[in-house]
């Protein structure tokens, strides 16, 4: 079959997600409105007001209850889809633990913002970190194509049989969701076909089949149930290849577990989520050309973590650097200590941690030059001065 | 009931057999139990419609005894029981006398 | 709308219909709230789905791998019954509109007062708010029993729970309890309605009516509790009934804006200590030296009981 295109448009992050949404077409959307998130709840609406969705539409009180609202739904027995970001994702960070261990297939499009405190509506990964023990396959999205293809891949993902966990696709605040790209859409009927039709396990709304959700479980049960919810979320990585493989045959799009950037022969290696690689893409080519061996990791499943893979990826490098966009105070920062544990098994390459881009800073090529040094400087030494510190931070 | 390993386990720990609390039996619980004076009860229902344990039997409208398998003993039916002329149909006694 | 019964509502009737929450639930002995369940149940006659907070209810009625109730049941959370049963409606109406679903179902939400009055204000506000075609139903036992008997904004004025205990400083709770239903009614709701399980045919005639308003609808509901109260196992019916005459949890509904007052004891009225006495919670308001605080929740009693009567007759039968 033809590969499915519709013409090049420009469109911001929110709308391409709110476009994948419509194609979607989710049954129930309970949701509520947050910078830098909103725009997607506000694209949608306008879809639902002219009748270019089926779905409904909850407009909830708060987050909580939007999440609240989002494992109703699916329990009851659809599909269902919801954003936020930051302080909206935090305040329903008790029932992403819930919609887990309900095993909800849920779609939350999470448009990632600082955490308070300080208040800051910008972009960076302190949203998204929070919640990767919450039990959610996370993907995340460099740019609004990543963001829009990884939206239309999710329900295929979260859905199957083997899997039927929720699934988060974070892309950065601002600098993805109100950025204009250009990209590509999927038309409408490649998308339906794609998504297919919805199969509810154990719907509540079988009344023929009376059943309980949500039964108290006392010590001699939980482990059992949180067992099971390991072995599922061991099965999504198969899944999420399977999955990208049918989506790379239809749109010529290909998507690993990760995406590696001239890392093969690289000696000096970053390592990032998210946008920023966009901009050390650019400064790896620039070392590239004047003979330095750089490259770049940027994880796109970060819940499951792909250990043994990323380790193989990254165990020939000489130095390491992993840039967070996060920090986890008294720690490392979160994505810091997924390559660390990825590497824990081979006798691999030097490692540090370099905090930046918080609170939507911006990450200037400059900054990324800098890192670029520090970690060739690492590469030669094989010493490490600083294991972990804070980058364009005015001191 | 055998305790499940985790692979028997119902999907989402779902409890798909509805009512099937009725398995467990409540009225080990009993310190006191009701004991029915058939002559005395004047078919109210009352009982039936105020035990908190659905532990009142009812057949064809009639007050029929009890669930003694899930009756906790709390005694609401004796209390609320109006009996004939002065005389509870229900009378509270102490449970293993 | 309220709805005219085809058949005379009587236990004799009631008794061939299939009581929907099972025995063998762990409820202590003579809890009030199953009751109040039983009940609710046997009123309905189409298909329910019901939507549980966490609390007493609903972990001892679906403890794993145990469940007592015969309908479809989720709970999910604390504070957020009315949110989960709000997706749970919205999706039937999404899959009704497809097609997909044909048959009537209604939908319930039960939640303790503790995750209605408190924690779970929010939800249940902005669900009526909404306009969910959904019930919710309070079984109000006047503090966080589940977790050890601590006050909640239900407690009435002067209870000794486990967080305002009395003592040689403290006598009791000092707020006075919240109206939650005059709340509900003021969100306009279809319907808003007190209820006691000591009449069973009041509280099932507006099981009903709740359920055939076109819109969202609240019942509160007298549960009593003996372990918080301080009572004997027997007496749940019999202080349902107390509460009722003295005035402190009055019957009456809300339809549309008019305010209807279902049970007057007019003359046989009896002072709120009646209640009280029985209750260990309330047994230091009969020291000697503590008669202005019995007097006071007498007060609170008469004040509420007289602008209820007020607004009945004000907004009542035209």
């Amino acid at each position: 079959m033809g590969i499915t295109s519709t013409k090049t448009v420009a469109v911001t992050g929110n709308q391409a997600v709110a476009e994948a949404l419509r194609q979607l077409n989710p049954d129930v959307m309970p949701a509520y409105p947050i910078t830098p998130s909103t725009g997607i709840m506000e694209s949608f609406t306008s879809f639902v007001s002219n009748g270019k969705v089926d779905t409904e539409t909850i407009l909830v009180e708060s987050e909580h209850s939007a999440m609240s609202a989002c494992i109703g739904a699916a329990a009851a027995g659809g599909r269902v889809a919801t954003a936020t970001s930051a302080q909206g994702l935090a305040l329903m960070w008790e029932m992403l633990h819930i919609a887990s261990g309900y095993r909800l297939p849920i779609l939350m499009a999470l448009v990632n913002r600082a955490l308070s405190a300080p208040l800051n509506i910008h972009g960076d990964h302190s949203d998204g970190m929070g919640m990767r023990d919450c039990g959610w396959i996370q993907l995340f999205c460099e740019n609004a194509q990543e963001a829009y293809d990884n939206t239309i891949m999710a329900y295929r993902i979260a859905e199957h049989k083997d899997v039927r966990l929720p699934i988060a696709v974070n892309m950065d605040g601002f600098i993805i969701s109100h950025s204009i790209e250009s990209m590509q859409y999927i038309t409408d009927e490649d998308v339906k076909k794609f998504v297919g039709e919805y199969i509810a396990i154990d719907p509540l709304l079988d009344i023929d089949n009376p059943k309980s959700i949500g039964a108290l479980v006392l010590t001699d049960y939980y482990m059992e149930h949180k067992r099971a919810q390991h072995q599922a979320m061991l099965n999504v990585k198969k899944v999420v290849q399977d999955v990208s493989a049918e989506f790379a045959k239809m749109t010529g799009r290909n998507y690993g577990l990760f995406e590696t950037y001239r890392l093969d022969d690289a000696e000096v290696a970053i390592v990032a989520l998210n946008s920023a690689a966009g901009t050390i893409k650019d400064e790896i080519d620039r070392y590239r050309e004047k003979g330095m061996k750089a490259g770049l990791l940027k994880p796109r499943v970060f819940r499951p973590f792909p250990y043994e893979e990323v380790g193989a990826a990254l165990k020939n490098a000489k130095a390491v650097c992993v840039m967070d966009r996060a920090d986890s105070y008294g720690g490392y920062g979160p994505l810091f200590m997924e390559i660390a544990s990825a590497l824990s098994p081979h006798k691999g390459p030097a490692m540090f941690n370099k905090i930046y881009g918080l609170g939507g800073r911006d990450l200037m090529p400059l900054d990324v030059d800098q890192v670029i040094e520090e970690t060739a400087e690492v590469a030669k030494t094989g010493k490490v001065k600083i294991m972990k510190d804070y980058l364009s931070v005015r001191s | 009931m055998k305790q499940m390993n985790w692979k028997e386990l119902p999907h989402a720990g779902t409890v798909l057999k509805a009512g099937n609390a009725n398995e467990y039996k409540t009225g080990s619980w009993r310190t006191y139990k009701p004991r029915w004076i058939e002559e005395n009860c004047i078919h109210c229902l009352f009982c039936w419609i105020y035990c908190p344990d659905s532990a009142v039997l009812v057949k064809d409208e009639k007050m029929a005894g009890f669930d003694y398998d899930h009756c906790k003993g709390c005694g609401v039916c004796a209390m609320e029981c109006p009996g004939k002329k002065g005389n509870k149909a229900i009378v509270m006694e102490e449970e293993g006398k | 709308m309220t709805t005219t019964q085809e058949k005379p509502l009587t236990l004799k009737s009631l008794s061939h219909k299939k009581d929907n929450l099972s025995g063998g639930h762990r409820m202590c002995s003579g809890c009030g709230a199953p009751t109040v369940v039983r009940q609710v149940l046997l009123a309905i006659d189409e298909p329910v789905v019901i939507a549980n907070a966490t609390g007493c209810l609903e972990v001892s009625t679906c403890l794993f791998p145990y469940t007592a109730w015969q309908v479809p049941w989720m709970h999910s959370a604390f504070e957020n019954a009315a949110a989960t049963a709000s997706g749970i409606e919205t999706m039937y109406r999404a899959l009704r509109k497809k097609g997909k679903i044909k048959k009537d179902i209604k939908f319930i939400a039960f939640g303790g007062d503790g995750g209605t009055y408190d924690i779970g204000f929010q939800a249940l506000s902005g669900a009526m708010e909404r306009g969910h075609q959904l019930l919710y139903i309070c079984y109000d036992n006047g503090a966080y029993m589940n977790t050890g008997i601590q006050r909640s904004s239900a407690t009435p004025f002067g209870a000794d729970t486990t967080t305002c205990p009395v003592g040689s400083k403290v006598p009791g709770k000092g707020q006075r309890r919240k109206d939650l239903t005059r709340i509900m009614a003021a969100h306009n709701v279809a319907y808003a309605a007190q209820a006691s399980p000591h009449n069973w045919k009041d509280l099932m005639t507006k099981v009903k009516k709740a359920l055939a308003t076109n819109g969202p609808a609240y019942m509160g509901v007298i549960a009593p509790c003996n372990r918080g109260w301080r009572t004997q196992t027997n007496d749940s019916i019999l202080l349902s009934r107390l509460a009722v005459d003295t005035c402190y949890w009055p019957l009456y509904e809300v339809e549309g804006g008019k305010w209807t007052i279902n049970y007057d004891p007019k003359d046989k009225k009896k002072p709120v200590a009646e209640w009280l006495k029985p209750q260990g919670r309330f047994k230091h308001l009969f020291a000697p030296g503590n008669e202005a605080l019995l007097a006071r929740f007498q007060e609170l009693v008469d004040q509420d009981w007289e602008s209820l009567q007020k607004m009945a007759g004000a907004f009542g039968k035209k």
